[in-house]
């Protein structure tokens, strides 16, 4: 039943609706390769194989009784452990919430779960999502399924390694900086971070709240459009959810499988981010991609964003600020651990403050400081307040950028993925990391990455960045669906069928309960 | 423009709650040094004149009908509590005897 992982998840759902192979014996495929692969690569904190398998026997019993079922339903997916599940562990992928169990579904989980989707278990991740590598984890590190030496991205390590080693065939992710296109560039996978408020919040254990937003992550644009679908739209329980109607992103990616789709397509190309800093196999393949558009039509302007230069130093101070204020609900009373002080009396400030240090690792409490500096009194105007200002150039920049064109692109990422430990001294190396994802995430803007090629020097997948205006997913859905048919056929194979076979282990792997 | 010393990151850790080892001490305050120089550029280009943006899609009044609505059992709520007593979360002391 090997042959079942390899699907897309619109193929497998078409063997699902035609009753050719059933919700169990997809289920149990896809829980049977994660047996066999993910002691080595580690892209699941948790497997619930039980709950799973008894999910995906209602959904044949639905489909049996000629119930009118989501197409996606019967599909696995894996859930990053940023979302609430009220039946699996949430830990963010820290100490501070091992074995926490929510006490209610997030509206994204709670959507798949009404789609009849089949949740395999919870991803790792950068500890509260603060990282570019998934080593910031609390519970270890998840491999790259392209080099088992080198990082698969990061926050979303771990949802974008299932998926790009079919253990899923989709997945859920959070992109507060990058967390879902950097490790969809870095694995040769396709993630979506939607306009911010277009998919609910709400049950997302926040990072940054003015950037945070949940989105797809998949092997094929179209498998991201249907996910989207899922979980999109307005959502009361999440104040900053956006209440427009959203077009049918599947739509839009079927409308980018039409003959002369690319023809006429505005492409803008970002000048800021290309250049020094970028590895010469990302440059290769993103121009040679440019190329292939020119080929099938689309126009090709260069476009100048000057404020992009400002944006990661705008991030790290908005991010920072917003997570320390975010993560001071981790008191050591409602949820999470609670240690108390080797010595001194045992005060809820004592306890407060033991509690959060045995509970954050590192990178956590970098940010906590760093954000609490930047609030301080007497520099609030100079680091917090310039950077909110930098976000309105950023944004005026998206502005003047989309009233010549319809998208933009850039590389993913500007590098492939780099070796475990290379960047993990040095802050500000990693920070930087995040040039080309930031600015969507300041500005609000829909950002997707697809698979462009394998960089010649070191054989890994590199990503091309789409971004588009506000509210204008759906044209990240076509134009990136036209390029994905476009590249594919030049190539005559998918970008991950060319990854490296995976060994099974004999090793025993996740079974029921946290691994 | 920065000057983290070891004493400001000793009192940010006690501001925002987190007891820090001396080591730790140390390595923040060396990581912090290295940060703030580089975002500290932020401040090249704001100018006086330029609005701050604090949210990429500007909402205003943000309201919903006054009904009620079903909401967690006080057993959900309490269910990842580190302790409790009875039907309340059990806090440690909140004043200090000294």
């Amino acid at each position: 039943m090997t042959y079942l992982t390899k699907l897309s998840a619109a193929a497998l759902s078409e063997l699902l609706i035609s009753r050719e192979v059933s919700a169990v014996e997809a289920t149990r495929a896809h829980l049977d390769h994660i047996t066999a692969v993910d002691t080595d690569l580690h892209a699941f904190l948790h497997v619930a194989g039980d709950a799973a398998l008894a999910t995906a026997a209602q959904i044949d019993a639905r489909r049996a009784a000629g119930d009118a079922l989501n197409p996606l339903a019967g599909v696995p997916i894996a859930i990053k452990d940023v979302l609430a599940t009220q039946d699996m562990p949430t830990t963010a992928g820290s100490k501070i919430l091992e074995g926490w169990v929510p006490p209610y579904d997030a509206t994204v989980v709670a959507r798949l779960r009404a789609a009849g989707l089949v949740p395999l278990g919870k991803t790792n991740m950068d500890e509260f999502a603060m990282g570019s590598s998934t080593e910031h984890s609390a519970y270890g590190i998840t491999r790259n399924p392209w080099d088992r030496d080198r990082i698969p991205g990061g926050s979303g390590g771990g949802s974008a390694a299932a998926v790009a080693s079919f253990q899923a065939p989709l997945a859920l992710g959070s992109d507060t900086g990058g967390s879902i296109r950097q490790p969809a560039a870095v694995t040769g996978s396709v993630g979506v971070k939607p306009t911010y408020g277009g998919v609910s919040r709400y049950g997302a254990i926040a990072l940054a709240s003015s950037l945070d937003q949940v989105g797809p992550v998949s092997r094929t644009v179209y498998d991201a459009a249907l996910l989207h679908d899922v979980i999109g739209g307005h959502d009361p329980l999440d104040s900053t959810s956006l209440t427009d109607g959203w077009p049918s992103m599947a739509a839009a990616a079927r409308d980018g499988l039409k003959d002369g789709a690319l023809r006429g397509v505005r492409i803008g190309v970002i000048k800021e981010l290309s250049g020094d800093g970028f590895q010469a196999g990302v440059t290769q393949r993103f121009n040679e991609t440019l190329a292939l558009l020119v080929s099938a039509g689309a126009e090709i302007t260069e476009v100048s964003a000057p404020n992009f230069e400002y944006a990661v130093a705008a991030y790290y101070l908005i991010l920072p600020a917003e997570a320390s204020s975010n993560l001071a609900r981790f008191d050591s009373v409602r949820f999470g651990i609670r240690v108390n002080p080797e010595s001194g009396s045992l005060t809820s400030e004592h306890v407060m403050s033991a509690t959060r240090e045995a509970g954050f690792g590192p990178e956590v409490k970098r940010r906590i400081i760093l954000g609490t500096y930047a609030l301080s009194a007497g520099y609030y105007d100079a680091y917090y307040g310039s950077a909110q200002k930098v976000r309105t150039l950023i944004q005026r920049d998206f502005a003047a950028a989309f009233s010549q064109v319809d998208v933009l692109m850039s590389p993913s990422a500007p590098t492939t993925a780099f070796k475990f430990g290379e960047k993990l001294a040095d802050p500000m190396a990693m920070y930087i990391n995040d040039v080309t994802t930031i600015p969507a995430n300041l500005a609000g803007v829909p950002g997707m990455s697809i698979p462009i090629g394998l960089a010649p020097e070191d054989g890994l997948p590199v990503g091309l960045q789409i971004m588009a205006p506000a509210k204008a997913d759906a044209r990240l859905y076509t134009v990136g669906a036209a390029i994905e048919q476009l590249l594919e056929s030049s190539w005559g194979h998918t970008m991950l069928s060319q990854a490296p076979a995976l060994t099974p282990t004999e090793m025993f792997a996740s079974e029921e309960g946290a691994v | 423009m920065s000057e983290i010393t070891a004493e400001q990151v000793a009192h940010l850790a006690y501001l925002a709650r987190i007891d820090l080892s001396p080591l730790e001490i140390t390595n923040l305050t060396h990581d912090l040094g290295q940060i703030v120089d580089s975002i500290a550029k932020v401040s090249e280009v704001a100018t006086a004149d330029t609005p701050a943006t604090s949210h990429p899609m500007p909402l205003t009044n943000v309201y919903r009908d006054d009904v009620v609505v079903p909401s967690l059992t006080v057993e959900q709520a309490l269910s990842g509590a580190p302790d409790r007593a009875g039907d309340k979360f059990r806090v440690p002391a909140i004043l200090d005897e000294e």
